[in-house]
């Protein structure tokens, strides 16, 4: 079994935990079709060489504002989408590493038993026509893990798990709120005992107060089921409080990784220091002036030259509009894709 | 707090139901605030809790199954400052009347939550801009050209120009919710109704609208109303806060005293319930238990009380909580400040201690 040991963690000391999933180079460019023939005329680089590891048991933080490619990269970890190129490499429990980018759709559907999704929107990832015992126990039938009485028990199970009372099972999802269908939605997630799950925006359609409650339940599940979660979000607040490593994105790249405390507290790319410090913070005491950035994130069809945050930085010189930065570790686990992540001094909010 | 000078609105036990084909609807049950004249008042609450139906209230474009059947919304006019004010009831007003059209959109503007969906996409910007203003301003179309360009130039779109002349899709979701700003501002308005105007926007461009709208104010000294349910954002941008909790204000206060000295059970439970940067990695957060319930079925008494934690039961699913004024402008809603009440409970010392 192919297994690798992971770096260092933040501390330096040699962290024991293992590698679950390992993304090197991800590419999904979308064609452009024009005209009759409808002729490729161009691509969106939606995600555009993408390198990211999770550790076993961790969270990982995808961040980045809209049409940055998170929930792209998201999707071609679950080959719900077909990758342009790169490797996508699972640690599996008895088989070793597996290649996703590159295993049959029969392969990749018994695969799927280990990694699963929930979707951002409740409202439209449920099936209206189907009881919660169907949607729950659609996975079980699939594959043929349970019927019958079982199959009942087993959703019943499922059910009570994510806080739901087993007696709803005949009901339909129009019967229930936001923050109940994503408890359905993780409900179906769990059916198969998987190791890693892709949780896409989980509660951005959410209130406040049901935010807290799913939050706690993600974070319950993972330590009742050991879980792994690729944690998709654009709400910086909540993956600081979810997730044990961000990465951040912006034009399909990944612009900075690292552990959350410190790229919270010592952000290396001035894209990751705007966002930074854009979110609002909920103490009238704290009124601060923020960073503004000029303009809006580029179209992915046509990125500018060099970094793609050019445009918008305020410290960027004249390399910047030529050369692309690559992706460079700067302190332990802490990696950048910045001309100057040394040089500058950047703040943080912690 | 009527006969004040610096009141803009008061909005006073305003009751709204929707008639629908399955029964009634009240969406709001007995709506009290007032909006200071150059303030910034953020109403906050999460969804369903009636913030977009009071702003359609005091702009009186109720759709059509809906109907204000109680209270009234009190607006004093730009002109009344000095002389005696000869304020305007609102909900007096015929919808589609003269007297509401010239208030609306001149007076008070409204800037809506979506800026994919409330502008127009068959028309430009630019006759979208210059319907506004040619309808409150006795201008020439020339004149009103120059009017509107400036609105453009003023929210710092780059080239006003040539975004006159642009439709709706040809911007980014920023850019619209600057048109949007730019159409509402144009008239000039003394009240600015702002719908959740930054929900729908990415982190950085929110930071950009929310810059934009202070400076604004600060220039034009026009009162807003800013509804959201993003507890930051009214952290950011209000000077008082208003909290409701199923069609009812339950705490209205000033900013400060919300976040730092919040009274009312559910303000206290909604603050703590946030992620907050400064806690430590993955604590539990503190939820709210259940959820807001439907508000066809409202429960008895206080509202507020199956979700409450710090309920009295026997007291609060029996006595509807009226408004009890603490000191320095503080409002709640809710039975633990109502001494007569809790003198009669048994349970009242118990409580007094642990609070």
């Amino acid at each position: 079994m192919a297994q690798k040991e992971n770096k260092t963690n933040p501390n330096g000391s040699v962290d024991s935990r293992t590698t679950l999933l390992e993304v090197t180079d991800l590419k999904m460019h979308f064609p452009i079709r024009k005209g009759f023939l409808r002729r490729v005329v161009g691509h969106v680089k939606a995600v555009d060489g993408v390198s990211f590891s999770i550790q076993k048991g961790d969270t990982f933080g995808l961040v980045g504002e809209s049409g940055c490619g998170k929930t792209t990269t998201g999707r071609c970890v679950m080959r719900l989408l077909d990758p342009t190129d790169g490797q996508i490499v699972y640690y599996d429990r008895e088989e070793g590493p597996i290649h996703i980018e590159s295993l049959e759709p029969t392969e990749m559907r018994v695969f799927r038993r280990d990694m699963q999704i929930m979707f951002q929107d409740p409202y439209a990832s449920l099936n209206p026509r189907l009881t919660l015992r169907q949607i729950v126990g659609e996975p079980l039938i699939i594959n043929k893990v349970a019927s019958g009485k079982e199959l009942d028990d087993r959703v019943a199970e499922l059910l009570r798990s994510v806080g739901l009372s087993p007696e709803y099972m005949n009901r339909y999802p129009h019967a229930f709120s936001g923050g109940q269908r994503q408890r359905i939605g993780l409900a179906r997630a769990l059916a198969l005992n998987p190791e890693f799950i892709v949780a896409d925006e989980p509660v951005s359609a959410l209130d406040v107060s049901v935010q807290a409650q799913v939050l706690n339940l993600i974070k319950d599940l993972q330590e009742e089921f050991g879980l792994t979660y690729l944690f998709i979000a654009h709400n910086m607040s909540v993956i600081k409080h979810s997730c044990d490593h961000v990465a951040v994105m912006y034009v399909g790249r990944i612009v900075e990784v690292a552990e959350t405390k410190e790229l919270f507290r010592n952000p290396l790319h001035p894209y990751t220091e705007a966002l930074l410090s854009a979110i609002p913070n909920p103490d009238p005491r704290q009124r601060k002036s923020r960073i503004i950035l000029e303009g809006d994130v580029p179209n992915p069809a046509r990125p500018p030259s060099g970094c793609y945050f050019h445009p918008r930085c305020a410290y960027a010189k004249e390399i910047c509009s030529q050369e692309s930065p690559p992706l460079q570790e700067y302190a332990p686990g802490h990696s950048a894709a910045c001309h100057f992540a040394k040089e500058l001094s950047l703040t943080g909010v912690l | 707090m009527a006969d004040n000078q610096n009141t803009i609105l008061q909005v006073e036990n305003l009751h709204t139901h929707f008639f629908t084909e399955s029964g009634v609807i009240r969406a709001l049950r007995g709506v009290d605030f007032s909006v200071e004249r150059g303030k910034v008042l953020g109403i906050v609450g999460e969804s369903g809790c009636g913030k977009s139906v009071t702003a359609q209230c005091i702009m009186n474009m109720l759709p059509g199954n809906g109907r204000a059947v109680e209270g009234k919304i009190s607006y004093y006019p730009r002109e009344s400052i000095g002389s005696q004010t000869e304020k305007v009831d609102i909900t007096g007003l015929p919808p589609r009347g003269k007297a509401m059209r010239a208030i609306r959109g001149n007076e008070i503007a409204m800037i809506f939550q979506e800026p994919m969906t409330s502008l127009d996409p068959v028309y430009t910007v630019g006759s979208q801009l210059m319907e506004a203003i040619t309808l409150h301003q006795n201008v020439t179309k020339q004149q009103g050209k120059e009017i509107a360009v400036d609105a453009l130039a003023k929210v710092n779109l780059p080239e006003p120009a040539r975004i006159f002349d642009a439709y709706p899709h040809q911007l980014s979701g920023g850019q619209r919710q600057r048109v949007m700003i730019a159409i509402a501002l144009s008239c000039n308005p003394t009240l600015l109704i702002a719908d959740e105007p930054t929900t729908a926007l990415d982190v950085t461009t929110q930071a950009q609208i929310l810059d934009l709208m202070r400076a604004l104010q600060e220039e034009t000294h026009m009162s807003i109303i800013f509804i959201t349910h993003d507890l930051g954002v009214v952290a950011e941008m209000c000077d008082d806060v208003a909290v409701m909790y199923l069609g009812k204000v339950v705490e209205q206060t000033t900013v400060d005293a919300a976040f730092h000295s919040p009274q009312h059970p559910y303000t206290r439970a909604l603050l703590r319930s946030i992620p907050r940067l400064t806690d430590e990695n993955q604590t539990r957060l503190d939820v709210i238990k259940g959820r807001v319930p439907d508000p066809s079925v409202v429960p008895p008494g206080c509202a507020f009380h199956p979700r409450c934690p710090e309920v009295i039961p026997g007291l609060c699913d029996v006595h509807t909580p009226e408004v009890i004024k603490l000191g320095g402008g503080q409002e709640v809603r809710c039975l633990l400040y109502d001494d007569k009440l809790m003198a009669q409970s048994p349970t009242r010392t118990a409580l007094a201690e642990s609070r």
